[in-house]
C-alpha cells in the first residue's frame, strides 16, 4: 500500500511489505506550533492498535501519540532528537517518527485522504 | 491566532523558533496595538499620577519615560506600565491590553477636577521593532542615536509620522512606535520591504513571550497579580517610597520594612521538561511555590522559566524539582536575567 492511511488522532502510516511508517500529519503539526521536543518508545517494544507510544512537546502543548497499528517497534527516527523541527518541516517525509514491524494486518477503520480531510474539517474552527 | 486579551493575535506569522532567532540576531517587528493607550492631561496631571503609581513621576522630564507599577491599597499591583511625558502637562500612559478597562475605571475613580483622561488606543497604534539591527534598518528620516534608553521623539518612519520610543519587551534594542491607525499598515510594510533582506520577520506572540521571559521582563497575568506586591515580584526598585504618599505607600513601606514573603526566582531544566505556568516548584522534599511563567527558548536551547516561591527557599546554584506531566522535573534555579541582549541600559537601575 503507497498511499498514507490516517488516524482521528492525526497520525498517518504508510506501509511497505511488513514495515509501517508512522507520522503526525501536517494538520497536527500546524496546530502544535515549533516541536520542541518528542518523547518516544525503545525499539523492540510492543504496541497495540491505539496504544500511546509517546508524547510530541511544542511550546503550546504536549500531544500524547498513538499507535495506529500493531506491532513492535523496528526504529525510531534519531534525527528528531536534536532536529524536532523536522516534524514541522516535513512532517511526511523526513520527519517520521517510529517504523513498526506490523504484527497482522491494517485495522479496518484507518482513514483514507477523503475520510482525514473530513476530521480536519471538523476539528478546525 | 489566539485570543490575547480580547484581541485576534498570532502566536507566530511563520514558526517562534524563526521569529525568536530573528529578533535575536537581526529584529523582529510586532503588532503590540492590542495594548492600551491612555492620555492623562491637565495642570494637576503630574501630582494625581504622583499619587496612583509607585514611581517618581515627578523626576521624568518631557521625551522620557518610565516603567511603574499601579497599586491597590493593600499594595498588591493592578497594573505595569510605562508613562510618557509629552510636556510638562500630559502624559501618555500604556497599559496592558488586558487591563485597559479596569485601569480606566480606576484612574477615573481618582481623577481630580482639572485632570482630563482621554483614551486613546483606538486612533493610535503601537508596533514594536525589536534587534540589535533595528535602529540600523529602520526606515526613518535621520539617524535614532540621539534617542536615549527609554526617551523618545517625533520622526518619520517609512515616509510617515511616529512618535518613536527607545523602549521595548525584549531585551533587545530597538524602537516603540506610535503611530496614526490609518497609516500603521504603510509603516509596517514600509519596515518588513526594508528588513527583509537583512532577515527581519515579523513575529507574534510566541516569540514575545519567549524573549520577554529571557529578559526576565515580568508579564502581568502570570509574575504578578493583585494578590502580588511589588517586592514578591522583584520589582521593588518602581517602588519609590521617599516621593511621598500614593496609593499602596503604606502597606508597602511595612512590606519593605518586614521583607517579602515570596520572591521571584528563575529556572532552566532540560529540553525534555517544559516548566509551565502553574506547576508546582518542590525544594527540599515540600512545595515551596508555583510557576508563574515558562517556555522553551529556541535561543538558549532549553526551557526557562520565573517561578514565584517562599523567600530564602531557593538560591542561585540550587536544585528544585517541578511537576511536569505527572512527574517530577529536575530544574536548576540560575540568575536573572537568563540573557542580556544588546537593549542600551543607561542609566536604568539594575533589575532583579
Amino acid at each position: 500500500m503507497a498511499d498514507r492511511r490516517y488516524t482521528k488522532t492525526h497520525e498517518w502510516v504508510t506501509v511497505d511489505g511488513k514495515t509501517a511508517t508512522v507520522g503526525i500529519t501536517d494538520f497536527a503539526q500546524a496546530q502544535l506550533g515549533d516541536v520542541v521536543f518528542l518523547e518516544l518508545p525503545s525499539v523492540g517494544r510492543k504496541v497495540a492498535v491505539r496504544e500511546g507510544f509517546g508524547v510530541v512537546e511544542s511550546v503550546k502543548a504536549a500531544s500524547d501519540l498513538y499507535a495506529p497499528v500493531a506491532g513492535q517497534i523496528a526504529a525510531v527516527n534519531d534525527k528528531l532528537s536534536t532536529r524536532p523541527e523536522l516534524i514541522n518541516a516535513d512532517p511526511y517525509g523526513e520527519g517520521w517518527i517510529l517504523k513498526i514491524e506490523l504484527a497482522g494486518g491494517l485495522p479496518s477503520d484507518l482513514l483514507d485522504e477523503d475520510g482525514y480531510k473530513k476530521v480536519t474539517e471538523a476539528a478546525a474552527h | 491566532m489566539v485570543d490575547f486579551g480580547g484581541w485576534e493575535m498570532p502566536q507566530q506569522y511563520t514558526s517562534i523558533r524563526d521569529e525568536h532567532l530573528a529578533v535575536r540576531r537581526v529584529a523582529g517587528l510586532f503588532d503590540v496595538s492590542h495594548m492600551g493607550r491612555l492620555i492623562v492631561e491637565g495642570h494637576d496631571a503630574e501630582v494625581y499620577l504622583q499619587g496612583l503609581v509607585t514611581n517618581d513621576i515627578a523626576a521624568v522630564q518631557p521625551g522620557h519615560a518610565i516603567y511603574t507599577l499601579m497599586c491597590r491599597d493593600d499594595g498588591g499591583v493592578i497594573d505595569d506600565l510605562i508613562v510618557y511625558r509629552q510636556a510638562k502637562d500630559s502624559f501618555l500612559v500604556v497599559v496592558n491590553a488586558a487591563n485597559r478597562d479596569k485601569d480606566s475605571a480606576w484612574m477615573r475613580e481618582h481623577l481630580p477636577r482639572g485632570v482630563a483622561l482621554t483614551d486613546r488606543s483606538g486612533e493610535l497604534s503601537l508596533i514594536a521593532f525589536q534587534g540589535p539591527r533595528a535602529p540600523e534598518l529602520m526606515p526613518t528620516d535621520r539617524p535614532t542615536d540621539d534617542i536615549e534608553y527609554f526617551a523618545f521623539r517625533q520622526g518619520k518612519v517609512g515616509g510617515e509620522d511616529a512618535m518613536i520610543s527607545r523602549t521595548g519587551y525584549t531585551g533587545e534594542d530597538g524602537f516603540e512606535l506610535f503611530i496614526a491607525t490609518p497609516l500603521v499598515g504603510k509603516v509596517w510594510d514600509a519596515i518588513l520591504e526594508s528588513g527583509k533582506s537583512a532577515g527581519v520577520l515579523p513575529a507574534g506572540l510566541g516569540a514575545r513571550d519567549a524573549t520577554r521571559l529571557e529578559a526576565a521582563l515580568r508579564l502581568y497575568g502570570n509574575d504578578m497579580d493583585e494578590t502580588v506586591n511589588p517586592y514578591e515580584a522583584g520589582l521593588g526598585w518602581t517602588v519609590k517610597l521617599g516621593k511621598g504618599d500614593f496609593v499602596g505607600s503604606k502597606a508597602l513601606a511595612a512590606v519593605k520594612a518586614g521583607g517579602p514573603r515570596r520572591t521571584l526566582v528563575g529556572l532552566q531544566s532540560e529540553p525534555a521538561s517544559i516548566l509551565r505556568h502553574g506547576a508546582a516548584v518542590k525544594a527540599g522534599g515540600r512545595t515551596v511555590g508555583v510557576v508563574t511563567s515558562g517556555t522553551h527558548s529556541f535561543f538558549l536551547g532549553h526551557p526557562i522559566a520565573l517561578a514565584l516561591v517562599e523567600v530564602a527557599s531557593l538560591r542561585v546554584g540550587d536544585r528544585a524539582t517541578v511537576e511536569v506531566r505527572g512527574r517530577e522535573a529536575e530544574a536548576e534555579v540560575v540568575k536573572l536575567p537568563f540573557y542580556r541582549g544588546s537593549a542600551r541600559s543607561a542609566v536604568a537601575p539594575s533589575r532583579s
